[in-house]
């Protein structure tokens, strides 16, 4: 018998076990640039597509859970929402792994009081916001991250301030905020997995070209200009728990953060020094960026060790949901306890 | 001061209305009646005499007026009745308003300092000088507004012949283990007690009699009955945003979860209760945990249904076990947040856009809001739907008598769910596919092993295997099994109560008009000679039942606290030819519905 020429990961699983249905979006959106990467990122991480919850809402990102884990159970919910999906499925059950696919429209217009509360709360996922600037689903609106002096395709000029979903997301104490680009595979492909190790809301925003209705000169947000302003901070390198010694990291040359799943998160400088667990540093190099018209992608802020909302709600491990009858439901002896109390 | 009632009564002698009376208490919000109030109920109540207590209370924290209005009868009539017997004036701006909308021969015990006596000549008044009591029974002067209601209590049992030891009893247990509130609060009421005893002259006219119509009852509100039913339904993810009157459901729960859904072996809990930033979120919540596999439910009102919708048409078509309680007030918009209403029906029955109709349920009694909140989570899981539990205002947060519940035995009806074991030997499953032929299809819970019970939920259309689909066939087939799985669950839901008396002269009613209808019918029997009979809905969709009474009454008046005669509408819905029987009466003031009212319309529409 011959050895299987099939790659698999540590829990025996081909990267064929990570793909969905065929993507039914435009040939070239930088979206599906990003489910690669999470397809190639949840098979190195080696997470059982059967524990995974994919999230969405409503617009072109929010159907992305469909090309990707098709495994997994997939839950394409209304517009903005998906926090709060999320925060309903965590609940029932821990031990799933969710991931949240959403775009700038539906994360920064009505679900921004969603996002907020999620990342308030600390709701363990993986929220991944697809960000190219437009309404795609709707033919070529501005998102609310839509740049000042952007240009739609017929020519009209965006004059209000976009949001910033980085920014928000540290000031919210987020404990792990990255934005990224879908045109550098490498960086997402490691912050993705760095996020998978996280415990509670790891936050990307990742930068997706939309080939239709974004993509011309005029566009901020166009693969051309992406290319030419992106500025990675650092470059990342990602040890995963299962390897730990394998490899060395040359000390003195990288910062590095550890995960509590034992995984390690190295930065190696590009230009200058960037600390990610310095929040207040990390905001001026931001801003600083912003103002000089550079596009900064990298791990942008880390912290460890926050209480999530399993924390909070001081819930038992096992799921909830399929607990048995006897520790969900009192005896008949509590019932009279709750009427004698009333008599 | 007055030592006997200073307006005589003017010609007609009374006759004593003996253990069947109401009590109308006017105060200022926030001063503290409600202790009082409750003790005044429950001392009666414990006399054995059945009671209701209905709070007319303002959108308010402290100083806007505020009612309490007690109904003690003999029969058992614990609707609210309009006319008043014994008035207690201790709010300065309604006093007036008070006396004069009282029926001529009422009782009224006012504060010293309003003069309320010149008012009227038809009334019996008299005067308590409670500053003055309170001051000479109560040391702490600080102490003397929150205890000068407790005053009252006591004058009124002295003069209505309450034994103050129930009196002394009732305060206890409201105010229990808090000694010293409750020997204050005892020595204000003995207080007024000692100042009628000796400044009052009896009066005849109304009169509390020991019985024991009440031996083994016990008073409670509704959210408390609902909180109790989920509980024991083994609710596990509830999400919710405040809203009144629903709010209490929830901190119900959350009490007795403290107490009793603590896993002994690890300390942790078995429930999730969350407080979600707005009503999109919290039924996000519900959804997303129902989808889960977990039993969720909120609990809200009108608005928050409002909100609530886009996702609950989610639920609908995407077929996820939810548990919405609407605890409905008068609306629409903001309306009036604390008064009654059975305004919500058509928004619960049809809620979203698209073709919806949902199962919704309409307890009429504290059992019922105990039971048919455990039966939803039966009911959502077998038909993998939202289930609405529809109270109101009146039920949900006022003071009922009832019988202690009974334990409701088995297991839990967890639906049609396939596990592992199951998964590997089915070959062809499909999510949607109505294998059974009755409209119900097997699901799979998140995290299942095996890797074949994935599936992808959507609220757009699919065929029955969760793929997207745009196919009209596809569309139709799917829309119309929905329809076929919530007729049929008219096996399922709770059957309407019929009272039959060979009348072809028809009732029909649903949820917290009961008591009125009940009080009606026998007015009805007794004064007018019109006997009825009597079905009272208990869930949608409507059984076999609702359509044979339609088919069966030459006319039948359906009691309905709207204006728009929201049941009657959804009856046309499905039985249009019937519903040309059908009679509104029809009751949407914000006050609690009353027999007379009932009485008033279906004899206007003649005989």
């Amino acid at each position: 018998m011959t050895t299987n020429p099939v790659p698999t990961n540590q829990i025996g699983l081909t990267k064929q076990d990570y793909v969905g249905a065929k993507s039914t979006l435009c040939a070239g959106c930088g979206h599906d640039a990003i489910t690669s990467q999470i397809i190639q990122s949840a098979w190195e991480m080696g997470i059982e597509p059967h524990r995974v919850a994919k999230l969405s809402g409503i617009g072109c990102s929010s159907k992305t859970p469909t090309y990707f884990l098709g495994q997994a159970w997939g839950f394409n919910s209304v517009h903005g929402r998906a926090a709060s999906v999320c925060t309903g499925v965590t609940l029932a059950n821990r031990q799933l792994v969710n991931i949240i696919a959403s775009g700038d429209g539906d994360s920064m217009s009505i679900g921004m009081g969603q996002l907020v509360h999620m990342i308030r709360r600390n709701v363990p996922v993986v929220y991944i916001l697809e960000d190219n600037g437009v309404y795609g689903l709707t033919k070529g609106q501005f998102s609310a991250t839509a740049d000042v002096g952007s240009t739609l395709k017929h020519g009209s000029v965006n004059e209000i301030p976009p949001l910033d979903p980085c920014t928000l997301a540290m000031e919210l104490g987020c404990g792990f905020v990255a934005r990224s680009f879908s045109g550098n595979p490498k960086q997402l492909n490691m912050i993705l997995k760095a996020a998978f190790a996280h415990k509670g809301t790891a936050f990307i925003d990742v930068i997706s070209p939309c080939v239709t209705w974004n993509n011309h000169e005029g566009s901020t947000k166009s693969y051309k200009t992406l290319k030419d302003k992106e500025m990675p901070l650092h470059e990342l390198g990602f040890v995963p728990f299962y390897e730990l010694g394998a490899v060395e990291i040359p000390p003195g040359e990288a910062r590095e953060v550890e995960f509590p799943d034992g995984s390690r998160v190295t930065f190696r400088a590009i230009r200058e020094d960037y600390d990610p667990t310095d929040r207040f540093g990390g905001y001026r190099t931001i801003h600083k960026a912003r103002i000089k018209g550079e596009f900064l992608t990298g791990l942008l802020y880390v912290q460890q060790g926050k209480p999530t909302l399993h924390d909070f709600m001081h819930l038992t491990e096992a799921a909830i949901a399929t607990l048995p009858q006897a520790l969900v439901k009192p005896g008949p002896e509590v019932l009279q306890a709750c009427m004698d109390e009333l008599l | 001061m007055s030592l006997a009632p200073s307006t005589s009564l003017q010609a007609e002698e009374t006759k004593t209305l003996i253990n069947d009376f109401s009590i109308e208490v006017a105060t200022v919000n926030g001063s503290g009646s409600q202790t009082a109030n409750n003790a005044l109920l429950r001392a009666i109540f414990q006399m054995g005499i059945p009671v209701s207590g209905k709070n007319l209370f303002p959108s308010n924290i402290a100083g806007l007026p505020t009612w309490f209005q007690i109904r003690a009868n003999a029969k058992g009539y614990v609707a609210r009745k309009h006319d008043i017997d014994l008035m207690i004036c201790m709010n300065p701006e309604t006093a007036k308003d008070d006396v004069m909308k009282l029926p001529s021969g009422s009782t009224v015990i006012f504060d010293e300092p309003l003069k309320l006596d010149t008012l009227r000549g038809d009334l019996s008044f008299y005067s308590v000088p409670f500053q003055q009591i309170v001051s000479a029974s109560c040391p702490e002067p600080k102490l003397h507004k929150l205890v000068k209601n407790m005053i009252y209590v006591g004058v009124a049992a002295n003069t209505l012949g309450i034994d103050m030891q129930e009196i002394r009893a009732a305060i206890a247990k409201q105010l229990k283990g808090k000694q010293k509130a409750v020997e204050l609060n005892q020595t204000a009421a003995q207080a007024g007690f000692d100042w009628a005893d000796s400044n009052m002259l009896p009066q005849d006219r109304l009169r509390v009699i020991r019985d024991n119509k009440t031996d083994g009852m016990l008073i409670m509100d509704g959210n408390t009955a609902c909180a109790l039913g989920a509980m024991f339904a083994g609710v596990t993810v509830v999400a919710w945003y405040p809203i009144t009157p629903s709010s209490s459901v929830v901190e119900k729960l959350s009490d007795y979860a403290d107490r009793y859904r603590i896993d002994p072996a690890t300390g942790k809990r078995t429930i999730a209760i969350i407080q979600m930033e707005d009503e999109l979120a919290s039924a996000g919540v519900v959804i997303g945990a129902g989808w889960a596999g977990a039993r969720a439910m909120t609990a809200t009102s009108g608005p928050g249904i409002s909100l609530m919708s886009e996702f609950i048409g989610l639920g609908y078509f995407a077929e996820c076990p939810s548990v919405f309680m609407d605890v409905t007030r008068m609306g629409p918009s903001t309306g009036l947040p604390t008064r009654t209403s059975q305004g919500d029906i058509g928004l619960t029955a049809k809620c979203s856009h698209g073709d919806t109709y949902h199962i919704c349920l309409y307890p009429g009694s504290m059992e019922e809001c105990y039971q048919f909140t455990y039966q939803a989570f039966d009911l959502a899981e077998r038909f993998q739907t939202p289930v609405f539990v529809v109270s109101d205002l009146d039920l949900g947060m006022q003071n009922w008598i009832t019988k202690p519940f009974t334990y409701l035995e088995g297991p839990f009806d967890r639906g049609k769910v396939l596990d592992q074991t199951q998964l590997q030997e089915i070959q062809d499953w499909g999510r949607y596919k109505d294998t059974d032929e009755d409209g119900i299809c097997w699901r799979t819970i998140p995290g299942t092993p095996g890797g074949k019970g994935g599936y992808f939920t959507r609220g757009t259309g699919h065929n029955p295997y969760a793929g997207y689909s745009e196919n009209p066939e596809d569309w139709k087939s799917n829309i119309d099994r929905l329809q076929r799985k919530f007729l049929g669950a008219r096996a399922a839901v709770p059957c309407p109560i019929l009272q039959s008396t060979g009348s072809k002269r028809g009732l029909m009613a649903f949820g917290s008009s009961d008591p009125a209808v009940v009080e009606a019918r026998d007015i009805l029997r007794d004064t007018c000679g019109m006997p009825t009979d009597y079905l009272r809905i208990r869930a949608l969709p409507f059984t076999e039942e609702v359509e044979s009474f339609l088919r069966d009454m030459e006319v039948i008046y359906l009691v309905e606290q709207n204006r728009d005669g929201q049941m009657a509408s959804l009856l046309r819905d499905f039985f249009p030819d019937l519903a040309v029987k059908l009679r509104n009466v029809l009751h949407y003031d914000s006050t609690a519905i009353t027999a007379q009212t009932i009485v008033d319309q279906i004899i206007a529409f003649g005989k």
